[in-house]
């Protein structure tokens, strides 16, 4: 792990200037780090580009992750800007198979913001990070101009230990191995479209913003040899992370789109708005592919954590169709379940 | 090519005539009903909604008869006989 | 999880769709080969994205038709859209759909990151509410769409002259779908056996507009709706009639089309819209008769008669194909374009722009077998 990366078709930046699709989690977001920013930067620790950095320091494997915070509203239901900075690293952390030890903040705020917000955000990322059992060791504060940026932005940094029970590497996925969802998908990127206002759709639904390392941690106890790759899917959701998958193991991933587990209202919204709910961000679930034998006893691990029991296996690895994701129905029709293009966009017409 | 979804009408918006609150999967929103006669469409009707507008009523009994009709498909090849028979004498009666 | 949505569900389920999956296998003949073109887009996403190809047998061939608005709308078209956003103090609204499509010189959402306003809507109603509370913007609605869409447009402008709201317009680009059916009809590389109706467009306009298409061309028509039931229903309708020698306009989607339309939603077409002498499509080129544009009562909210646009054509690349496959001549991966320089993430060709575009989805959905 993080010596030689897998073989990886080199990706030209070719584009004039930044879009918001470069944000998005998608192809685009993948051409931008590939392309420009990781040439650049070139080093073994970097090649795999996965959510954390591993690496040996003083014979100990450790786990590092930076990730900025950019969201609009900064509270929805279900949770708020400074709870996702601390989970969302966290569980980059937890999918490198590391608890995380210690955390940073880096606060860039905007003139006239107002006080409270900004305690209540400080105390939501306390509360977040008291839960997860992490202590936030330091960080930095910036103050920008009223107009430069949508009231606060947050960085986090983590730091963990790597499991040393664990060898997590696409290259270790196998075909016959099943594919491990820890519950629903789509809560959290419709949450928070939702909440924009623009659309003028209403449903009870919540962010699904929380810590992964439960589910991660009883994973690990269960069965440590049968883990092979594990992802949070956030932006570009678990089509982007499976392709990724695929293209990093160079086999191909057979999901059955019937068992992946949707809640009614983020179908509904996806149906209105024809959305995949396949492209949309979660803040709260884990993606894992374990060896076909511990299959059973992996998906019970992820059913007896708080909050697991939407847990579900949604697909296997296969020799056949090397690089793809291709989605099955129960009476037999197939497709190929792609990377998310550019931002999720509301298809009307 | 339009993107248009069946949902059900959960709530009149007294004030605005023009406007019901629907449902879809549990996401609601206000729908112009404007295409309409004032008053034809009602509470619990279920309406086809396309760009905020409802376009058409479901017609439930047609819906149950569609799937009846093709839950036949699959018994003996007399039954299917008798189902084709039913769909050009409904087709008849339709025009 | 239990996730049903009533009127939906109930038509993917997976036995029902085998039961007619294998009727429709039993009722082919396997001597034989069928053409059957899907009009709408929307059909052509559904087919793709439920995998419907993978149920019915070889010898039916599913061609794609041109109701995809987005696919259908030339650049130059995009490129005067673009003109009026970027005048001061215009806010151009459009629908999602529109966000990635290619004027020359970039897509709304290139323009937008370059400081354009440009705004997504849901609703054209959702653009006229942004008008009202902006009184110092100008909102201009980009409309697209077919008879499905044009309806709304009409119900927002009858609503923006009831306000007397004068800082609202609407950019009309709702074209027909019947004048490009019969162009498709006409055009001499025609080889369809018969038609899948557009179920939406249908509720508007109702099945009558088609029956030209079984009584002059002879060519059986089976209106369908979106849902994987639907659509096997409808092809199994048009087998049914080749197979009966007969031509007729069938109504599949009876759950949801009146045989005669939306009588409501026909007279506010018809007090705001007149048609147009020729509209260019992409694709297809110039087709009389095509397309709406508001009457002359509706100047005020004309945004052509308000704006100056350039109002260029702009021919499409030679080397995409877009015209034959739109015409069911070719199939997407037989254009030279094709997952090279036009892909969705930077389409070339109208038919990649949309994921309802015959290019998109199958590039999206049907790689596999490349």
């Amino acid at each position: 792990m993080g010596a030689a990366a897998p073989p990886r078709p080199r990706l030209k930046f070719a584009d004039t200037q930044i879009e918001m699709s470069h944000g998005a989690g998608g192809k685009a977001s993948r051409r931008l780090v590939e392309g420009l920013i990781a040439p650049a930067f070139a080093n073994p620790a970097l090649a795999p580009l996965s959510d954390a950095a591993t690496f040996l320091l003083g014979g100990t494997r450790i786990a590092t992750t930076a990730d900025g915070y950019v969201v609009k509203p900064l509270r929805f239901p279900g949770g708020s800007i400074g709870e996702l900075a601390v989970n969302g690293t966290v569980n980059d952390l937890a999918v490198a198979g590391a608890r995380a030890t210690a955390l940073m903040a880096s606060f860039i705020l905007e003139a006239g913001l107002p006080a409270a917000e900004l305690r209540a955000e400080v105390e939501a990322m306390a509360a977040a990070a008291r839960c997860a059992g992490v202590p936030i060791v330091g960080g930095d504060t910036k103050v920008v101009e009223h107009g430069m940026c949508d009231g606060m932005y947050v960085s986090t940094f983590g730091i963990g230990e790597v499991d040393e029970r664990l060898t997590l590497d696409p290259r270790s996925v196998r075909a016959g191995d099943v594919v491990l969802l820890s519950g629903p998908i789509g809560d959290h990127g419709i949450t928070i479209l939702l909440a924009r206002g623009e659309l003028d759709l209403e449903a009870d639904l919540q962010s699904d913003t929380r810590s992964v390392w439960p589910f991660v941690e009883r994973l690990i106890a269960t069965c440590p040899a049968g883990v092979r790759w594990m992802r949070d899917p956030t932006r570009g959701g678990v089509a982007t992370a499976l392709n990724e998958l695929a293209r990093d193991c160079g086999l191909g991933i057979v999901l059955r789109e019937e068992d992946v587990p949707v809640r009614r209202e983020v179908r509904g919204a996806c149906e209105v708005l024809g959305l995949d709910p396949l492209h949309i961000a979660n803040e709260g679930q884990v993606l894992a592919v374990v060896a076909a034998e511990d299959a059973e006893r992996a998906l019970g691990a992820f059913r007896s954590v708080a909050g697991g029991d939407g847990a579900c296996l949604i697909g296997e690895v296969r020799a056949e169709r090397g690089g793809s994701v291709i989605g099955v129905t129960r009476y037999g029709g197939t497709r190929a379940i792609d990377m998310l293009v550019g931002d999720p966009l509301p298809r009307i017409c | 090519m339009c993107l248009a979804i069946p949902g059900q009408v959960v709530e009149l918006v007294p004030e605005q005539p023009a406007l019901v609150k629907v449902d879809v999967g549990g996401v609601r929103r206000n729908v112009n009903v404007g295409l309409f006669e004032p008053g034809e469409i009602g509470l619990g009707d279920w309406v086809l909604i396309h760009v905020g507008f409802a376009l058409s009523r479901v017609s439930e009994s047609e819906a149950r008869d569609q799937l009846r009709m093709l839950g036949a498909l699959g018994e003996d090849e007399l039954a299917m006989e008798e189902v084709r028979g039913y769909t050009f004498a409904a087709d008849a009666e339709r025009r | 999880m239990t996730t049903m949505m009533k009127y939906v569900d109930e038509f993917r389920d997976p036995a029902l769709i085998a039961t007619v999956a294998a009727e429709i296998k039993r009722s082919v003949d396997p001597g034989r080969h069928y053409r059957i073109m899907e009009v709408c887009g929307g059909h052509t996403h559904a087919i793709y994205r439920f995998g419907l190809r993978d149920v019915l047998p070889e010898n039916v061939e599913l061609v794609h038709g041109p109701g995809c608005p987005v696919c259908v709308l030339p650049t130059g078209r995009v490129d005067d859209g673009l003109a009026i956003a970027a005048q001061p103090g215009v806010a151009l609204t459009c629908f999602g759909d529109m966000m990635r499509v290619p004027g020359t010189k970039g897509t709304p959402l290139e323009l937008k990151a370059r400081g354009a306003d440009i705004r997504m809507v849901y609703s054209p109603l959702d653009a006229l509410k942004l008008a009202q509370e902006h009184p110092e913007l100008h909102v201009c609605f980009f409309a697209i769409g077919f008879e499905t869409t044009a309806p709304s447009t009409a119900l927002t402008l009858l609503r923006a002259r009831e306000l007397d709201l004068r800082n609202f317009s609407v950019f009309c680009n709702h074209v027909t779908i019947v004048p490009a059916i019969r162009a498709i009809l006409d055009s001499p590389d025609m080889r369809l056996d018969g038609f899948v109706g557009p179920g939406h467009v249908s509720t508007i306009t109702g099945c009558r507009p088609y029956e030209f298409i079984a009584r002059r061309y002879g060519k059986p028509v089976a209106v369908a709706g979106f849902e994987p039931l639907d659509l096997l229903e409808a092809i199994l309708m048009v087998l049914r009639q080749i197979h009966a020698g007969v031509a007729k306009v069938e109504n599949q989607y009876r759950r949801i089309v009146p045989w005669d339309g939306n009588p409501g939603a026909l007279r506010a077409l018809a007090t705001v819209f007149e048609l147009r002498p020729y509209f260019e499509w992409r694709g297809l080129g110039f087709i009389s008769q095509s397309a709406l544009k508001l009457k002359d009562a509706f100047a005020e909210w004309d945004a052509e008669v308000r704006f100056e646009v350039p109002g260029v054509r702009v021919t499409d690349p030679r080397a995409a194909q877009c015209g034959e496959i739109l015409k069911g001549v070719l199939k997407p991966p037989q254009c030279k374009l094709f997952g090279k320089e036009c892909n969705p993430e930077h389409p070339v060709g109208a038919l990649m722009v949309s994921s309802e575009g015959a290019c998109a989805a199958y590039y999206r959905y049907a790689r596999i077998e490349a």
